[in-house]
């Protein structure tokens, strides 16, 4: 954590948005934000997949993005932690402020910035030759975490914020793959949440399980919320609705509209906005 | 009507006749590749029969001596095969130390690391290496690597490792050690096109965890890559190894050709393969000849036996872990 410093966040109001309604910071009139995107456009080769979006991720809440598949949201959650990049010869313009610091000036490692913006991902990846519980600290482990009592108390309190920790607690010897889907996405959100890190990106987290490890998983993002910014990239508009604070809809690389989800889901200023959500159409 | 009656039967008759033909096609697809899975094991056995019908005499006379003792004097008659047994063993030991890192390490800078315009043609110089024939292969090793050999690296080894009995004793330049090098680089290519097709089908998603958590390049290589492919990568050494012990002409032309075994790697050695290629010419009375069969038995033996015992250290590996992961 040596290359990027940490500094406070900074407190400023949100530009083009209307206050949020009632949740998160309860307090003032301006929340604060963890990420600040400014003008931000990704190419892959001589495609533009994300063209020229600001927007403002506030800490401490859940940030849905939604669109029409190929419309950039997957684009733009990796852009948050430079996973785009590991697609050759991307480009990027703009900036991506975390608390204040530029991801990607030229002094910043990659590898840094994804130990402080953790991810989840579409489908469950933990690995196959690890253990449940070698799974959850491997994260340490590269950071060169070697004390054995601090590993085994990240661990279980990792799983525990996964709400994993009563179901695999015996077993953690066994293979992380001998886990049902939903547990396993649960073992990869605690493998992400081990390192903490101080935000946790979710590209589709629910789009391969079944209605109740779906229900769990959102339950939990509601849980981590107090704790972590959170954003998510969701195909499923209920999902989107029940679980974020603030949503953003991204149609064709482009941002159309970001706010408040009450407001995006009740009361939507831009005509694209209104037709996605009423299924129109994407 | 009618018409559309008849229709309607002819309809269902077409759909009847299209039922029947396929899957009679499904039975012929099952029984056509079975017997030609069959047709591998049958050849298989016949040529393990063969080698032992051709050396029923050798075996007869000779007995179990044969595989333990290590005179070969075809004047005398005396035939014992344990020097090429050992030579084989050693030859191919030495080339799997020396080309399995190697391999690996090029099959991950090649999926992992190397940019992107650098692999093409990496992979197909590789693949050129592949095309070398074994008896150009053998040339170099006599007029080019050899003399080298003898001039830097062999005293250097001598110098610092001569403590152990493998790097002791005078010189000469075709030995054990040179045999075990050609070997290795024959099976380099095999090695690494096999191993770079096993970490190419290590799925994005692992990479990208490990990634995601931070780790730097080699980082993910050795707990996402590497680690997932480990199976895979075994296979692929299997593969090498099987050529390795079977690898005749170029490991003939510069491994010495003396059967003896000798601890030190400086001294020459024979392999199995090479006894047969040398003196099946010479090869005049019945057990002489019937003897050289035997070997190619042993050399038949050998392979198999190497090939089963890597499954069964790979099914102990894959076990223990699994046991241990149940515990």
């Amino acid at each position: 954590m040596d290359n990027l410093t940490m500094t406070t966040p900074e407190r400023t109001v949100m530009e083009d948005v209307d206050q949020p309604a009632e949740p998160p910071p309860a307090d003032e009139s301006a929340p604060a934000c963890t990420f600040r995107v400014k003008n931000l456009s990704i190419w892959y080769g001589e495609k533009r997949a994300i063209d020229n979006v600001t927007l403002d991720i506030v800490s401490n809440a859940v940030s849905a993005i939604i669109g029409p598949s190929g419309c950039g949201k997957s684009t733009f959650i990796r852009a948050l932690n430079r996973m785009h990049e590991l697609v050759p010869k991307t480009r990027v313009e703009g900036t991506v402020l975390l608390h204040g610091e530029d991801l990607y000036s030229n002094d910043v490692d990659p590898a840094i910035v994804r130990r402080r913006v953790g991810m989840v991902f579409q489908k469950s990846n933990p690995f196959p030759t690890m253990s449940i519980g070698e799974n959850v600290i491997v994260g340490l482990r590269l950071n060169g975490v070697r004390d054995r009592k601090f590993l085994n108390e990240r661990l279980e309190k990792s799983l525990r914020m996964a709400a994993l920790w009563d179901e695999v607690k015996d077993d953690l010897h066994k293979p992380g793959t001998s886990l049902s889907g939903g547990q396993q996405q649960r073992l990869c959100i605690a493998r992400a949440l081990a390192v903490e890190p101080e935000v946790l990106l979710m590209d589709e987290p629910c789009s391969a399980l079944d209605p109740i490890a779906t229900a769990k998983i959102e339950e939990l993002i509601y849980e981590l919320k107090a704790k972590y910014t959170i954003v998510t990239v969701t195909h499923n508009m209920q999902q989107a609705g029940r679980i974020s604070d603030y949503t953003a809809f991204f149609y064709l690389g482009r941002l159309i509209e970001f706010g408040p989800t009450t407001k995006i889901f009740t009361n939507p200023s831009e005509r694209q906005t209104e037709d996605y959500i009423t299924g129109r159409f994407g | 009507m009618a018409v559309a009656a008849s229709m309607a039967v002819e309809e269902r008759s077409a759909q009847t006749r299209m039922a029947l033909p396929s899957r009679f096609g499904e039975k012929a697809f099952e029984w056509l590749t079975l017997a030609m899975a069959l047709a591998v094991v049958v050849l298989v056995i016949l040529i393990g029969w063969q080698l032992w019908h051709g050396s029923s005499l050798a075996i007869r006379k000779f007995g179990f001596h044969f595989l333990t003792t290590s005179t070969w004097d075809p004047v005398a008659e005396q035939f014992g095969a344990l020097p090429f047994i050992y030579g084989t063993l050693v030859s191919s030991l030495i080339a799997l130390l020396i080309a399995v890192p190697l391999s690996i390490a090029t099959a991950a800078y090649l999926t992992e690391l190397a940019p992107l315009w650098i692999r093409q043609p990496l992979v197909s110089l590789i693949e050129m290496l592949a095309a070398i024939p074994s008896v150009i292969l053998g040339l170099w090793g006599i007029f080019v690597m050899i003399p080298w050999l003898r001039e830097y690296p062999f005293p250097l080894l001598k110098r610092f490792l001569g403590w152990t009995p493998f790097f002791t004793g005078p010189i000469y330049g075709p030995s054990m050690l040179a045999g075990g090098i050609i070997i290795a680089i024959m099976i380099l290519p095999i090695i690494t096109s096999f191993s770079r097709e096993i970490l190419r089908s290590v799925p994005d998603l692992q990479r990208e965890a490990a990634y995601a958590l931070g780790a730097t390049r080699w980082e993910a290589t050795r707990i996402a890559v590497l680690s997932y492919a480990k199976k895979g990568l075994f296979g692929a050494v299997i593969l090498g190894l099987g050529r390795a012990l079977g690898e005749t002409m170029a490991v003939t032309m510069v491994i010495g050709n003396t059967p003896q075994i000798a601890a030190s790697l400086f001294q020459p050695g024979y392999t199995l393969a090479s006894v047969i290629a040398n003196e099946f010419t010479e090869a005049t009375t019945d057990i002489y000849l019937q003897a050289l069969f035997e070997i190619g038995l042993v050399l038949f033996g050998v392979t198999i036996l190497v090939n089963l015992l890597a499954q069964l250290l790979l099914r102990t590996i894959t076990t223990t872990s699994a046991t241990r992961a149940v515990q």
